[in-house]
């Protein structure tokens, strides 16, 4: 017992769930962005809204993050501590880079890291990690850009002769509708593993008992910090998938949310996991193959599938390093110190991405290869 | 059923991902074909109206029949929810 660290450990998981809802507001709004269906603001505000209904919509999921993926009884609150650390870490710089990445997978991987460094490479289930993580990680983009394709083939072919104004008009509506169910999947889903690792801390804290739901207190935090975060609105991943991947029509933003919320929903149902942003990914990308003379950009495409495949070694790396840490300075001291180091780092991180801010004002400038646009001024010092 | 990959759960997550993700939206497109089919050929611009501003058309039936379209988009996401919500 050590209430101490269960503090921190809290703050972090929350601060953990503020990075995962600005750094995945791009999967359900980049879309809805780019063709102007919303203004900016208007479409992270009500996606924050919506990421709030969701979380507490439904509680089935909670607690899985870390069952079935590393043996429970070796997590300490160091160990979730470490992984939260890994996860956020790894968030800030895809983020920074403008790289749209799993939060989930960023958050596995910490836990995993800081599992293998605390109780070695037995402390950790490698089936399920193959079978719940890494297998459909890789099925899911594939399964939505096929629904996105045939839907944004269907929508084109059965659409053509409708007025322009009917047109737009109409699936620019449909775009937000469905824009708005993947907002509140991803409150279901990703608040929701949050929620799991607090109660997993609190379980292994002895506060409450190993089998508790989530206490209220917890559901309540979790869905404030997820929508705190998805409100303020991650522009620079919002860039890159809004603008940078495919130059995305309304009805083919309306064929690519539809296809996420499918897939969000059903594999949820179907007891998977998944990382909503390889999800929105793997839609947006499937639009852009569904519609004749549209540019998918590769080399995007291939920047982010690199990101991917290096988000559980690289969040594990920083989560058995914090681990390392933590655990070497021993007790309260060494999760202080770490925690000192997280906020330390990313102040720094935050007030280089000021130099070439991302926000709402340019979020839809053209597109020239850079998470920034080129004129992305400093601002002015106040 | 394969210990690494659930082939059950797959095949129907591809396949009711495919009508709701797929087929709802081009539902929706059928829609809105449907609510903008002109009346009778040359009816409309007849009636001296800025008609280029109308995002409905003048089709009774078309209306009729992209109002079911909807209806039946809206409802099939709110089943949807519903599933979810009641699922827990």
């Amino acid at each position: 017992m050590n209430d101490g660290i269960l503090v921190l450990v809290v703050m972090t998981a929350l601060a953990f769930d503020f990075t995962n809802g600005f750094h995945d507001t791009a999967n359900a709004m980049a879309t809805s962005i780019a063709t102007r269906a919303l203004p900016p603001k208007t479409a992270v505000t009500l996606s924050g809204v919506l990421n709030l209904v969701g979380a507490f919509l439904s509680l089935s999921v909670a607690a899985t993050i870390a069952s079935g993926l590393v043996n429970t009884h070796l997590v300490t609150l160091t160990v979730v501590f470490a992984g939260l650390v890994g996860g956020i870490t790894w968030n800030l710089l895809t983020w920074f880079f403008g790289i749209p990445s799993s939060s989930s997978h960023a958050l596995i991987g910490g836990v995993i890291g800081a599992t293998m460094a605390a109780a070695g490479t037995n402390g950790v289930k490698w089936h399920g990690v193959v079978s719940k993580v890494i297998i459909p990680a890789a099925l899911s983009p594939l399964i939505a850009a096929l629904i996105a394709t045939v839907g944004t083939y269907l929508i084109y072919r059965l659409s053509r002769g409708v007025p322009d104004r009917t047109r737009s008009h109409g699936f620019r509506i449909g775009q937000i509708g469905s824009a708005s169910l993947v907002s509140l999947a991803h409150g279901t889903n990703d608040a929701q593993k949050t929620m799991g690792v607090i109660t997993l801390a609190l379980i292994a804290n002895g506060t409450v008992d190993a089998g508790s739901e989530a206490p209220f207190w917890v559901i309540t935090s979790c869905a404030i910090a997820i929508s705190l975060g998805t409100y303020l609105g991650g522009w620079r991943v919002i860039r890159t998938l809004g603008k940078g991947l495919v130059e995305i029509d309304s009805p083919q933003g309306m064929a690519a949310e539809s296809s996420s919320a499918a897939t969000i929903l059903l594999s949820s149902h179907f007891g998977y996991s998944l990382s909503t942003t390889h999800v929105a990914t793997g839609s947006i990308l499937g639009t852009g193959l569904g519609r004749k003379g549209a540019e998918v950009r590769w080399s995007v495409a291939g920047r982010m599938a690199t990101a991917w495949l290096l988000t559980l070694p690289a969040a594990g790396l920083v989560g058995a390093g914090c681990y390392g840490i933590a655990q070497g300075i021993g007790g309260t001291p060494g999760v202080v110190i770490v925690f000192v180091l997280l906020v330390i780092g990313s102040a720094l991180l935050y007030l280089r991405a000021r130099r070439r801010p991302v926000s709402h004002h340019n979020v839809n400038d053209e597109w020239d290869g850079a998470t920034a646009p080129a004129n992305a001024k400093e601002p002015a010092a106040a | 059923m394969d210990s690494w990959i659930d082939l059950d759960a797959l095949w129907k997550i591809v396949v009711i991902g495919l009508l709701a993700g797929a087929g709802l939206p081009a539902l929706f497109a059928v829609g809105l074909r449907a609510v903008s089919l002109p009346g009778r050929a040359g009816d409309a611009p007849a009636a001296g109206e800025a008609d280029d501003d109308r995002i409905i058309g003048t089709n009774p039936l078309g209306i009729a029949a992209g109002a079911l379209c909807f209806a039946l988009v809206l409802a099939a996401i709110g089943w949807g929810i519903y599933s979810v919500v009641a699922g827990t």
